[in-house]
């Protein structure tokens, strides 16, 4: 802030606790005309006023306050600009965005010019950093078998990932079940690992303007018997014929993109990024009633995985991508698609 | 004491009735909807998946039912009362007083349409949306011109303490809420704020803050300083001691906002600011408690006896407590442990439920016989049943909202030997179960206590003019 505004906050500070002192000050003498103890004669609908002395222990209260006040001030950051004689700053000040605070703590850290937030993050680099530099060598295989590392996996799971796929990983409307064999990105350990270090934008077309509202319907309708579920037949031929918009993505088999072994390429993204869901399984990501799939036909659906490697770092990403490796074969049978 | 009596004619009592009969209304449906919302917290099923019933849409209306409908009407109704009194004068303008009245309830009326269908601003205690901030400012205004005209015309040559505190709130959150409110609309319904980023957040915890010091504290500061001398026929302690706790509480307290923002993207500067004014501001709050309580001295046996006597002293006992653990909690390092739990919440509730609440009560319990021309409340036995529902349900409250709230604090802040936290978000909220219950009960207790008062009220009211007498309940009590 400039100088102005910087002596313009210390000014009302001091001013505000000097002030106070004051007051205080001007009140321990009996300025009034009256002896202590007395009442002040003035009466307002049959109360009147003492003139009692302030409670000696709570006027020393007071000034240890201000007295500490003064203290803090001088030491720590407070009066607009003066920085404290301990020199001590929570984080970079006056940074914009996150890119700016990594590059500064970097150069603080290089430096050995620390302020709280660098510290915290170099303590904890130092200690933490070998433990999961040592499970990273690890291979996947190794990796599954040891106990504690799968302890930690689960635990950085539980902190980041259960908010949408759940603490028993099983998902939810919306969010995909990480335990059973219906994998939509794939399910080996590098492609579950791509997935959370890079995300994925998975985008469902609205395809109500396109198909109109039979079209919709007629489309739902094979959609559902594709599940093998029991749907008017007539309605279900319409919708086969229409099929072809949707087998781009889903396949002309509507098994999906990973059993079709389509690449289907989303905006701004490293990786391939909208797999169409296989169609003909009873996994639904949106829902299965009729309501359900007419909905997501109509409107589209967009679902988004966020890209964790900046936020968790590759090693603690590989981790907790193991464990999900691990949790999605506790059952072998299950671990189809890889 | 005849020269009041004489004069008592002349006073407008009709906007103290209205004022006071909606605050103990007010005060039961806002605290009813608190233990609803309560109950929800245990058994989410009362959402039962209806919208406008679900706890993001009642909390706020849970909030600004029992501040600005039970809250704030009741300081309507003691500053009307306690101004005429303590001035000899009737209120300067009648109509004016009247539009106070009914452009406040028709504002309370709209918060309650509004805020369960989820038009809001999601400013936390301003969330009501701008047609209605437009209409506060008016009648505050209109609030502030009888305020402070009657001040003007009055017949005694000072202005009694209490006139102070209640003036101090009413400039205060005029000037709070226009700044705070500071919005574009975009529509009829919707507007955005002015501010942005940090500073939004800075002036909106300038005005939350402030909300509780000026309208919850100095406002009830000046219910204390008519009501505890009134009941407890005791002089006022320290009239120095007044001067000095009333100046330093008003000029620190605007300070003070900034300490519900430690650890966040405010300036350090401003973070360790409002925490040391924060800390001093401990030592005058305290200074309102020793002057209301010290008033007692001499008149200590009259706890015994007066239900009504002991609402207002339990109320600064309260208030002390409350006041010594919010500096406490404004520490910067004490705050990286409350911050964001029930411990907050207890803090809260110690102060609006143990103070701002057991204050009005007090004050209410003395103003309705002298209202509707009684000596006395219907039944003091009722009175006492309250007070120890009352002081049973506070207790509760507070006592699980610290233990919930330090838990809460210890697991979140607890590490493995990897460095990944101890516990999920979830795994607290299930260890905080059983203190959502204990915290519904207490909820129960006050609102039993809300309904006897609901009740004795309407029967003083309804009773035959004068029949009360004083001395028939000296033998009840």
């Amino acid at each position: 802030m400039s100088s102005f505004w910087s002596a313009w906050v210390a000014i009302l500070s001091l001013g505000t606790i000097f002030g106070c002192l004051a007051i205080l000050l001007w009140n321990l003498k009996n300025y009034t005309h009256v002896k202590e103890g007395e009442s002040m004669g003035h009466e307002f609908d049959g109360i009147e006023e003492i003139n009692n002395p302030l409670p000696r222990w709570w006027t020393y209260m007071f000034l240890a306050c201000i007295v500490w006040s003064f203290f803090y001030l001088l030491m720590f950051p407070g009066l607009g600009n003066w920085e404290g004689l301990l020199g001590w700053k929570s984080s970079n000040q006056g940074i914009k965005n996150l890119a700016e605070s990594r590059q500064l703590m970097e150069q603080n850290i290089e430096n050995d010019k620390y302020v709280h937030l660098d510290q915290q993050v170099k303590y904890a680099r130092e200690k933490f950093d070998p433990i999961f530099e040592a499970y990273a060598k690890l291979p996947i295989e190794k990796l599954i078998q040891d106990d504690k590392a799968m302890n930690v996996g689960k635990r950085l799971y539980l902190q980041n990932c259960s908010q949408c796929h759940a603490s028993d990983a099983k998902g939810g409307n919306g969010f995909p079940n990480l335990t059973d064999a219906d994998w939509i990105h794939g399910g080996s350990f590098d492609k579950i690992k791509e997935t959370l270090l890079y995300g994925r934008n998975n985008q469902m077309m609205a395809l109500g303007a396109a198909l109109g509202d039979d079209g919709v319907k007629e489309v739902t309708a094979y959609v559902l018997s594709l599940s093998g579920r029991t749907v008017d037949d007539d309605l279900a031929a319409k919708g086969k014929a229409k099929f072809a918009v949707c087998s781009a993505c889903h396949g002309s088999d509507g098994k999906g993109a990973l059993a079709n072994n389509l690449k289907v390429v989303g905006k701004g993204l490293e990786k391939p990024a909208t797999m169409g869901l296989n169609l003909t399984d009873n996994v639904w990501l949106y829902g299965g009633s009729e309501r359900a799939v007419e909905e997501t036909i109509r409107y589209g659906r967009m679902g988004v995985m966020p890209a964790w490697k900046d936020i968790l770092g590759e090693q603690k990403v590989h981790l907790v991508s193991a464990y999900i490796y691990s949790i999605s074969r506790q059952d072998d049978k299950l671990a189809l698609n890889n | 004491m005849s020269q009041s009596i004489a004069t008592h004619a002349d006073y407008n009592y009709k906007v103290v009735r209205q004022f006071t009969v909606t605050t103990v209304i007010w005060g039961l449906i806002g605290m009813a909807l608190g233990v609803f919302i309560a109950a929800q917290l245990y058994w989410p099923q009362l959402n039962f998946d209806v919208p406008w019933l679900t706890f993001s849409h009642l909390r706020p209306l849970h909030t600004n039912a029992v501040i600005f409908a039970f809250g704030t009407s009741a300081l309507f109704a003691t500053s009307y009362y306690v101004v005429q009194r303590t001035c000899k004068v009737r209120l300067i303008s009648d109509r004016l007083a009247a539009f106070t009245f009914w452009g406040w309830q028709t504002i309370l009326v709209a918060a309650v349409i509004t805020l369960p269908l989820g038009i809001t601003t999601s400013k936390e205690y301003a969330e009501l949306e701008w047609p209605i901030d437009v209409l506060i400012t008016i009648v505050w205004v209109a609030y502030a011109i009888v305020f402070f005209g009657t001040l003007v015309i009055r017949k005694t040559s000072h202005i009694y303490v209490a006139n102070w505190f209640y003036g101090g709130f009413i400039i205060t959150v005029a000037c709070l809420h226009i700044v705070n409110s500071m919005a574009i609309p975009v529509s009829m319904w919707k507007s955005y704020s002015i501010y942005a980023g940090a500073v939004d957040a800075m002036i909106q915890w300038w005005y939350g803050h402030n909300a509780v010091g000026f309208l919850l504290t100095a406002g009830f500061l000046g219910m204390m300083y008519y009501f505890v001398p009134k009941q407890a026929e005791r002089p006022v302690y320290s009239y120095r001691l007044s001067i000095v706790h009333f100046w330093a509480l008003v000029s620190l307290y605007i300070w003070a906002g900034p300490h519900h923002l430690h650890y966040t993207a405010l300036p350090d500067w401003t973070q360790s600011l409002g925490m040391v004014m924060s800390v001093i501001l401990f030592v005058p709050s305290w200074g309102g408690m020793i002057n209301g309580i010290m008033t007692l001295s001499g008149a200590w046996h009259k706890l015994k006896n007066d239900p009504v006597l002991r609402f207002l002293i339990v109320s600064l006992s309260f208030y002390g407590m409350s006041t010594f653990e919010g500096p406490m909690m404004a520490i910067k390092s004490v705050n990286a442990l409350s911050h964001y739990t029930d411990w907050t919440i207890g803090h809260v509730h110690s102060g609006a439920l143990g103070w701002v609440a057991m204050v009005s009560i007090g004050a209410i319990y003395h103003l309705i016989p002298n209202l509707f021309n009684q000596e006395r409340m219907y039944s003091h036995k009722l009175i006492e049943t309250h007070f120890w529902l009352h002081t049973t349900g506070v207790v509760l409250y507070i006592a699980a909202m610290w233990v919930s709230g330090i838990l809460q604090g210890m697991m979140w802040s607890q590490v493995n030997e990897d460095g990944s936290l101890t516990y999920t978000f979830i795994e607290s909220i299930k260890a905080s179960m059983p203190f959502y219950l204990i915290r519904f009960i207490g909820g129960v207790f006050i609102v039993a206590g809300m309904i006897i008062m609901v009740y004795n009220m309407f029967k003083t009211i309804y009773a035959k003019e004068g029949s009360l007498k004083a001395s028939a309940d000296l033998q009840t009590a």
